[in-house]
């Protein structure tokens, strides 16, 4: 063995490292494409403009779509961000301005914990507080159920990002005669705002795919409703029915289901990106 | 050994610092700062009189910037901050129970060593302490005090025509001048420059310094700087700070070419620091 020839087995050992990265990474994008594949193909066929025009129609009548649905999702989601923007951001600015205290310590844990609680268990909290006392399904209780899962996300996105701005302008705006309150109003938020609003769409995409905690709160409603206090469809809920349908018709209005829900997911997350880079580019300055 | 040959007369006894008590500007009497246990300053006392230059110098480390930031309470946000003794401003002890902290900072403007716009247009950021302050009643009186302040700060001419532009799409120097404007639009008494131009190029502190001159006029001006020609350069008086201590406060000409304390001497010619 030679000294140049020394140097084989470790080039072979990073060849084989690189390569099994490249495996992992394809292996996870299979399913991606997969998914993306089959919900485009099989969602086109039964895409059409009565399918945001229409209502479910019963069984075995042609035609018929989801404008229930898509509205009911987006006024679900419009509800949840009505409800958790506040609250996530406001805790936000107090975990951030008090971030060495205890308390601050005990609200971030408590985020992270409802953070990961299962949002099925938040369905039945939203159903216990929204859905038992009226003895009915609604909206609001939907939307609640979303609120709740929205606040830890926007909360903790909003600490992170006010973390980020330098300390020099609080101080600019203090030594300008700023309150502590004024300048993190006028100043740091305004600084954090293209990544706070990032967080808040981020968060809205996550939970309008969700299904579990609509169950049993906004329930599903096969005619259009646009009341705050009466059962609602959901996109989400309404492919799930669907889908465990026996009715051909049913599984093809299902996936054209996913398909839309999947584009109002990207267009929010690819919109928000977009208004970040912008805003960026402006206070940049380029 | 370093001292000038040619001995430098005293100045007249009526403009050292020491003197004229009855219009004292800043008045700081045993002042002593603690970081926690620490403590950063010790047993400071100085006067400052009314449109004089004052600089700060000293090694890294030796309390000069901490002791400009007692001067408009900006020490209060640093937790475990703790003042002992007296700074008045105009007679009155800016430490004193009834003091309205934000009405101080208005008194007394601060330039920071990193220039700190914010992310907003050149005009919203000269704006913003007339806004948060209430200090403007109509459009009008905000856009001429925007265009005052950005006039006395010898940057208009070349932000006029971009005023409603990125504030961070500025050169260093512009946008530490822009500080500036943006300190003085709130009509302060006093400025506080905490090494303005540090971070600059020798022809944008050029341009800090010459506005340092001009700004004489209509304010008192402390400076802390690292650089010992420009304390030279802008100055009236000159204070000499070695860990927390003031060591010798004085006329910059005589601190420069003859000072009583051998330590400011060994300081200015290089023996450390």
């Amino acid at each position: 063995m030679n000294s140049l020839g020394t140097a084989a087995p470790r080039k072979i050992l990073s060849a084989l490292f690189v390569a099994a990265c490249a495996l992992s990474v394809a292996l996870a994008l299979v399913p991606l494409a997969f998914i993306m594949f089959f919900v485009v193909s099989q969602g086109i066929q039964s895409l059409n403009l009565d399918f945001f025009l229409h209502d479910p129609r019963p069984v075995g009548e042609p035609g018929g779509g989801m404008r229930n649905a898509i509205v009911g999702t987006l006024m679900l989601t419009g509800l949840a961000a009505a409800i958790a923007v506040p609250i996530g951001v406001v805790s936000g600015i107090y975990l951030s301005e008090y971030r060495g205290t205890r308390f601050a310590s005990a609200v971030r844990f408590a985020a992270d914990t409802l953070n990961g609680v299962p949002s099925i268990v938040i369905g039945v909290f939203a159903y216990g507080v929204a859905v038992l006392p009226f003895k009915h399904f609604s909206m609001l209780a939907g939307g609640l159920a979303l609120g709740i899962m929205m606040i830890p996300l926007i909360a903790r996105t909003t600490e992170e990002l006010l973390l980020l701005v330098p300390n020099a302008l609080r101080e600019g705006a203090l030594a300008l005669g700023a309150t502590r309150a004024k300048a993190v109003l006028t100043v740091l938020v305004p600084a954090a705002l293209p990544g706070i609003i990032t967080g808040v769409v981020l968060a809205l995409a996550r939970v309008a795919g969700e299904t579990a905690p609509l169950l049993f709160t906004s329930f599903g409603n096969p005619f259009f409703s646009t009341s705050l206090t009466q059962p609602v469809s959901s996109i989400t809920v309404q492919v799930f029915s669907y889908a465990i349908s026996p009715y051909e018709d049913w599984h093809r209005q299902a996936w054209a289901g996913a398909l839309v829900l999947v584009t109002i997911v990207l267009i929010c997350s690819v919109a928000a990106r977009m208004a970040t880079a912008r805003v960026a580019r402006i206070r940049g300055g380029q | 050994m370093n001292r000038p040959l040619v001995a430098v007369p005293r100045p007249p006894a009526t403009s050292t610092p020491q003197q004229q008590e009855g219009q004292l500007k800043i008045d700081v009497d045993h002042l002593s700062f603690y970081y926690g246990a620490k403590r950063a300053l010790e047993d400071i006392s100085i006067k400052i009189q009314p449109n004089v230059v004052t600089a700060f110098i000293g090694p890294s480390g030796c309390g000069k910037s901490t002791f400009l930031r007692t001067l408009n309470r900006m020490n209060d946000i640093i937790p475990g901050a703790r003042v002992e003794g007296r700074v008045c401003i105009d007679g009155a002890d800016v430490y004193g129970q009834r003091v309205d902290v934000v009405a101080l900072r208005r008194k007394v403007g601060m330039v920071f060593q990193k220039s700190n716009p914010f992310p907003k247009s050149v005009f919203e950021n000269v704006a913003y302490g007339l806004r948060i302050n209430k200090m403007a009643s109509s459009r009008s009186e905000l856009t001429g005090r925007v265009e005052e302040s950005l006039k006395q700060a010898a940057i208009w001419e070349e932000v006029k025509d971009r005023l409603h532009e990125s504030a961070l799409a500025m050169s260093g120097g512009q946008q530490q001048r822009l500080c500036i404007a943006r300190a003085l639009a709130v009509r302060p008494d006093i400025l506080l420059m905490d090494e303005p131009a540090s971070a600059l190029d020798p022809i944008a502190t050029q341009r800090i310094e010459e506005l340092i001159y001009g700004l004489k006029k209509s304010y008192t001006i402390v400076i802390v700087t690292h650089n010992m020609q420009q304390a030279a350069r802008v100055s009236d008086h000159t204070a000499f700070f070695w860990l927390g201590r003031l060591v010798e406060y004085g006329r910059t000409e005589k601190i420069f070419t003859a000072p009583s304390e051998k330590l400011t001497e060994d300081y200015l010619t290089g023996r450390f620091g």
